[in-house]
């Protein structure tokens, strides 16, 4: 009985040193935010909300906000006009060569950003639209395909299709069924697919390494610069103020769709 | 944000694709519906195809193309086709090392993000305790900060004037501060937690052959608790151990921004040396030859992954007949 408990305490030690280490960063960056001194250093020695408005009053970093939000929306957007399309033609259509295609479509997720980076320099280069809006949205757009025709065939999978059939059968036309019957059905899915392609290209750093320039730079590429000459804890504020945003657009878009309700009903 | 009823038929023809083949449809019955599904398909697939091939399958295939050409003088490609750039990049010590120092790294952070994340994942898969959720979320909650962010406050814990540096001379344990960033060890420390919410979240998954009625089995017909680990416990979660290994070890050999920041431009890897050619030196071919030599590495690893779990899957059919 006590080697027993023995067990079960050493378990709980090895768990919770596993959880510090992982929450390391963090914690630290969390603690780091609220640092009064202009530079690093660990425990801060007094705190304030300095950093903070360091980070409203760094041009590069709001900037960069403004870019990666325009570049995250158009892409978002274009990512739904081309994967909805293709997820309902590889869901509801059986072809030759289906499964091929489908693959085709997943197939950008095996490929590593470093190389798709460097490909897409290669061909944004010479046109040129590397360092332009243009360029970054073409380059977040193939690894965000992938995850909208992904999460709207599990949507278009799930939704029952003889309510399709049913509307075909009395007399409804294709892109009426598409409208008033399909689009309803899969909406979750359709922003669910939305708002992962809108995060993955906010969050874009090392593709837009890559076609960025000293004109458009998105705010991870702002980040990278600026973490690699200077360390004051002013990153570590708009971190923090990056996944209060992340949580606050995923909590909006809950309620505001009623994500729960939909999925229940 | 529902169209009024009224105005949605009008809106559509242009709105959608499919709208291209409703007319199609409506003429004569028969022969649109033979050969009505695949046309239909390809009108839905064109956006997406183009999409496809002008952002990924085409940059790709001018990658390979550039890997054939050769650096000239003053940073000018010149176009032929030949292995010159790859002979030179794989007759170059420089280049060799970088390669070695890849695999090196991989293999590294991929043994100790397993180590790390075994224990986690397999309490997590059985735990029945109600702060699941809670841990659960904690897990995989690092995944909601950017990979820039979690270096960052790597820097700020590895440092000179670190977290672990400070504590360790306020405690008097070192005379001079540890080396922990701007080489490899910092570098595989990172890159470890960086992947941890991966690896965990994978080997999870892999564990559905864990149950719990066959530990009692074991432990209740006397198997001391090392003996059911071993016989049953690690053979059941193996292949979810191998799926996190293959995907760390695929993420970290490509990985940029943790070699980049924690090295300190002292860690050369493949990918470092990818974005220095093409950017710094604006030799493309030699980057073009580097990421056919990292992609050459993804295929040796997922052919390993793919042998690896066959033999796992062998022994276990196996070990089913033989009891049976």
């Amino acid at each position: 009985m006590t080697t027993r408990r023995l067990t079960r305490t050493v378990w709980a030690a090895v768990l919770t040193v596993l959880y510090l280490f992982l929450l390391a960063p963090i914690l630290v960056v969390l603690v780091e935010s609220f640092d009064h001194s202009t530079y690093l250093r660990f425990p801060p020695e007094a705190f304030s909300l300095e950093s903070y408005r360091q980070v409203f009053a760094n041009e590069a970093f709001r900037e960069g906000f403004k870019v990666s939000g325009i570049t995250a929306a158009v892409t978002a957007l274009l990512a739904m006009a081309t994967g909805v399309p293709a997820a309902l033609a590889l869901t509801r259509l059986r072809f030759r060569g289906r499964s091929a295609i489908e693959a085709a479509f997943l197939s950008p997720l095996l490929v590593p950003h470093i190389v798709l980076g460097l490909a897409l320099l290669l061909i944004l280069a010479p046109i040129p639209l590397t360092d332009t809006y243009w360029g970054l949205i073409l380059a977040h757009l193939g690894v965000s395909v992938p995850y909208v025709v992904r999460t709207v065939s599990a949507a278009l999978a799930s939704a029952d299709p003889r309510a399709e059939e049913a509307a075909r059968t009395l007399g409804a036309s294709g892109p009426m069924t598409f409208w008033r019957i399909t689009l309803p059905a899969i909406r979750p899915g359709l922003f669910s697919g939305g708002v992962i392609a809108f995060l993955l290209s906010f969050d874009e750093t090392v593709i837009s390494l890559f076609v960025s320039g000293q004109n458009t730079v998105p705010l991870p590429v702002a980040v990278l610069q600026y973490v690699e000459y200077r360390s004051d804890p002013s990153v570590a504020s708009l971190s923090v103020l990056l996944v209060l945003l992340s949580v606050a657009v995923v909590v909006l878009v809950e309620r505001g769709l009623g994500l729960r309700r939909t999925l229940r009903s | 944000m529902t169209a009024a009823p009224g105005t949605a038929p009008e809106a559509d023809p242009k709105a959608t694709p499919e709208a291209a083949t409703a007319p199609v449809r409506d003429s004569p019955e028969r022969p649109a519906r033979r050969r009505g599904p695949a046309r239909q398909a390809l009108v839905l697939l064109v956006p997406g195809l183009l999409a496809l091939l002008l952002t990924y399958a085409l940059p790709l295939v001018w990658v390979v193309r550039m890997s054939l050409n050769e650096s000239g003088e003053g940073g000018l490609i010149r176009q032929t086709v030949s292995l010159a750039t790859f002979g030179e990049v794989l007759g170059s010590s420089h280049y060799g090392n970088v390669i070695r120092q890849t695999v090196e790294l991989g293999v590294l952070v991929t043994f100790f993000t397993l180590v790390v994340s075994y224990p986690v994942a397999l309490f997590l898969a059985r735990t029945t305790s109600r702060w699941r959720g809670l841990l659960m979320a904690l897990a995989i909650a690092p995944l909601l900060i950017s990979s820039v962010a979690r270096t960052f406050g790597w820097m700020a814990i590895l440092g000179r004037q670190g977290v672990v540096n400070k504590t360790l001379d306020g405690l008097g344990l070192i005379d001079a501060p540890l080396h922990l960033a701007n080489n490899l060890t910092g570098v595989v420390i990172a890159s470890t937690e960086i992947y941890m919410p991966f690896a965990i979240l994978a080997m999870i998954s892999g564990f559905g052959r864990l149950d719990p009625a066959l530990e009692h089995a074991a432990a209740s017909l006397g198997a001391p608790r090392r003996t059911v680990f071993r016989r049953i416990v690690l053979p059941l979660t193996l292949p979810g151990v191998l799926t996190a290994g293959l995907l760390v070890f695929v993420l970290s050999l490509s990985g940029y921004v943790t070699p980049r920041l924690i090295g300190g431009g002292r860690v050369f890897v493949l990918a470092t040396e990818i974005y220095d050619e093409a950017i710094t030196s604006l030799d493309w071919p030699v980057a073009a030859v580097l990421s056919m030599l990292l992609l050459a590495l993804f295929g040796v690893v997922i052919a390993v992954y793919l042998w690896a779990q066959r033999a796992l899957e062998a022994r276990f059919t196996g070990a089913q007949e033989a009891r049976s």
